[in-house]
């Protein structure tokens, strides 16, 4: 197919030979090892600022104003002059905090994303882990950023911190429960948890198209769930702002503050980059049925553009969320979550599994 | 074998704590201060600490003249600042006797309704804000600059008018005025139904009003609860229908009542009040009367020996004026009586028991202005 010379492992492949021949194993491992941190760190923090960058223009879109207009064009420097600011600024360690936890805090939190991306394959051939539990590994990881918070709350010794910390952390532990039950919903219609092998049985068709009703439910699922993990929208407790001030980071400032932010956003890439590998099709271009002509030409799209269009289509989507409603209360979070969302996933797993057994799906 | 324990709710009950919102808190709209008594979420006594903000308006008016003390007024409520110098000024011109021209009193009323709609908008979209809806905030600002642009081109300010003086008003109307009010209400028609689709209906919303913070209505006359908070508890309290003033006895609107008391209630009825304060505009804008603008009054006015007191309905409640006389040139003693304070202590009453986010609902449906409860 057409999109096949988009493929990147022949250039991965090419750069493991060239290494392998000139230098010893281990040096080869350790070369490559830094080459894909140094990556991940630059698509980290530079992702991060576009986010910030899209959001505020999103914000003010609905809000119908400009956003950032001033610093650049369209004001595109703005959220990288607000980074270098956040830099500069002094960290303020408030006297009487546990001084260990506060400051190790920040750091939980900023392992997550970095874990949680390496099995992410942005396009055919560019991914940097793929084990044969990647899902898996992705509920797993991504349920230490709490601890994060938690101890971002506990250590700060400020009330308001810790009713955000304890909030997030009755939040997150529930809504982990959804998120990893609609990725298991998936996992029945695909067979195996190896993330490359999910987006590639979906060649012939996106898993939200396979799988009828229950791939939809579990979407929807995912989707506000997701939203719920990341501390956002509607689900914003743990910092709410006109509650508890910034919540669980009221007291962290510079780099540290820096760092909770931006966790926020690759959490949001990480929730959306894996709605869109598990119901939306990773990096495999939109298809419709035997429309060949139209077909090919979706083919001549790469496989990276088609994966960043898929994110962040979902990435606006919980954008729209965010601006639009206003925030639930702590208990009806709890209710929403355990009353009707759990439910809807414990059935819609006995649905899928039924499905797949009668062989029901396309 | 161990035995199994049974553990209670008592016995895992936790330590009550204390949590100071304000006087810096993004919620209180400014320097109050709420000590509050939580136990985990729950809310278990509110007390609120004024102070923070108290400027001695009443103290300094003894030592102003009478038309001076306007001046001032309009730094308490500042989003109902017209109502409130409209306030003095009908003091006065009560005091002396004084009989306003007809075409002052349509003017002066126009501005009341102009005035509660800009203090309602500012009110939906902060306390959107303080449910974390942040897109209503540039909703209500947007068409509230409609309202600040007219009032910019009649008296010259947007937010401290200090239209009224004793016996009239201070400049004519400007020749757009008429043309420009009419303009607004066309256009706020249209988009006043925006705020209900964007929060009223939205079920996130209703779920977090509806039932929660209930003042009945005995509680609220028990209070002195006032304005749009005490009748959404169905207290009947309106005073521009019981206690007309200026051109408000000319005119057909309704008083609208609420029945739960709840902070749906008190949204909702602001909302209601919004459409009626169109209406209240529409009926008097095109019948403006001809006439004088002030009636002439001395150049030192002196207000005969006696307590005088005048009450009008600012976005809030009731406003009143209480002014003792001694025959001289100042008054002897002021006292304003401002519908956010009584409004105000209610909250341990009905916040109690609720969780710390309704408290913060409860605060934004009373729509709280700090310098109007500390003056």
């Amino acid at each position: 197919m057409a999109f096949e010379k988009y493929d990147f492992t022949p250039l991965t492949q090419a750069i493991h030979k060239a290494l392998i021949e000139n230098v010893s194993p281990l040096l080869t491992t350790i070369i490559e090892w830094t080459i894909i941190g140094v990556l991940f760190l630059l698509f980290i923090a530079i992702f991060g600022l576009l986010l910030v960058y899209v959001e505020r223009k999103v914000c003010a879109a609905f809000q119908q104003r400009l956003g950032p207009m001033r610093v650049g064009p369209w004001g595109l420097l703005q959220t990288i002059a607000d980074f270098v600011k956040l830099l500069m600024k002094e960290l303020i360690t408030p006297k009487s905090v546990d001084k260990f936890l506060y400051n190790l805090a920040p750091f939980i939190v900023i392992i997550v994303p970095f874990l949680t991306i390496s099995v992410i394959p942005f396009a055919p051939g560019l991914q940097a882990l793929d084990f044969d539990i990647g899902i898996f590994f992705v509920t797993a990881v991504s349920s230490v950023g709490v601890i994060g918070v938690l101890l971002a709350g506990w250590a700060s010794n400020n009330k308001y911190s810790l009713i955000g910390g304890m909030r997030s952390g009755a939040q997150i532990v529930s809504y982990e429960l959804s998120v990893g039950m609609s990725l298991i919903t998936m996992v029945i219609l695909a067979g195996t948890m190896q993330i490359s092998e999910i987006v590639e049985l979906q060649r012939g068709g996106w898993f939200l198209f396979k799988g009828h009703i229950p791939a939809v439910l579990a979407f929807f699922v995912f989707v506000v769930a997701g939203t719920a993990e990341t501390n956002r929208g509607p689900f914003d407790l743990a910092e709410a702002e006109s509650e508890l001030t910034a919540g669980f980071h009221t007291e962290y400032s510079g780099i540290k503050f820096a760092f909770f932010f931006l966790a926020e956003y690759i959490n949001l890439f990480i929730v959306s980059a894996m709605a869109t590998i598990v119901f939306l099709g990773g990096w495999m271009p939109f298809h419709f049925g035997d429309w060949a002509a139209f077909n090919n030409v979706m083919d001549f799209i790469p496989g990276l553009v088609w994966f960043f269009i898929k994110v962040f289509g979902i990435i606006f989507l919980i954008m729209w969320f965010k601006w639009t409603f206003p925030r639930l209360r702590i208990d009806q979070i709890l209710t929403l979550e355990w009353k009707y969302l759990l439910p809807i996933n414990l059935f819609n797993i006995l649905l899928m599994a039924t499905m797949v057994l009668l062989g029901w799906h396309w | 074998m161990a035995e199994i324990k049974i553990i209670t709710t008592d016995e895992i009950k936790t330590d009550e704590y204390l949590v100071n919102m304000g006087p810096q808190h993004p919620s209180t709209h400014g320097v109050l201060r709420l000590l509050v008594k939580l136990e985990g979420e729950i809310v278990h006594n509110v007390e609120p600490h004024v102070g923070y903000i108290h400027s001695g308006i009443e103290k300094m008016t003894e030592a102003l003249s009478y038309p001076q003390i306007i001046h001032l007024t309009d730094r308490m409520d500042y989003l109902s600042a017209h109502m409130n110098n409209e306030a003095v000024c009908l003091c006065i011109e009560n005091a002396l006797q004084v009989e306003v021209p007809e075409r002052v009193k349509y003017i002066r009323t126009i501005f009341d309704e102009l005035q509660r709609l800009a203090s309602h908008q500012l009110w939906w979209c902060a306390s959107g804000m303080d449910l974390g809806a942040l897109t209503a905030f540039f909703y209500g600002l947007r068409d509230r600059e409609d309202i600040l642009d007219i009032f910019e081109e009649t008296c010259g300010a947007r937010l401290t008018l200090n239209y009224s003086v004793p016996g009239g008003v201070m400049f004519d109307i400007h020749p757009n005025f008429q043309s420009k009010v009419k303009a607004f209400i066309k256009k706020f028609r249209k988009t006043l139904p925006e705020y209900d689709k964007l929060l009223t209906g939205n079920i996130i919303f209703q779920n977090r009003t509806k039932g929660v913070g209930v003042l009945s209505k005995e509680d609220a006359i028990a209070f002195g609860v006032t304005g749009p908070t005490g009748r959404a508890s169905g207290f009947s309290c309106d005073v521009r229908k019981h206690h007309p003033y200026s051109a408000y006895p000319y005119i057909k609107f309704d008083e609208k009542l609420g029945t739960d008391g709840d902070s749906f209630m008190r949204w909702k009825l602001r909302m209601d009040e919004m459409w009626e304060s169109l209406n209240i505009i529409e009926q008097l804008i095109d019948n403006i009367p001809e006439g004088d603008i002030a009636v002439k009054m001395k150049g030192v006015i002196k207000l005969p020996e006696g307590e005088f007191y005048q009450r009008v309905e600012t976005g809030r409640g009731e406003f009143g004026v209480y002014i003792v006389s001694d025959g001289k040139k100042n008054p002897y003693r002021v006292k304003f009586r401002s519908p956010g304070f009584s409004n105000l202590f209610t909250i341990n009453h009905i916040a109690k028991n609720w969780k710390i986010a309704d408290l913060v609902a409860i605060m934004a449906t009373f729509d709280l202005v700090i310098p109007d409860i500390d003056r």
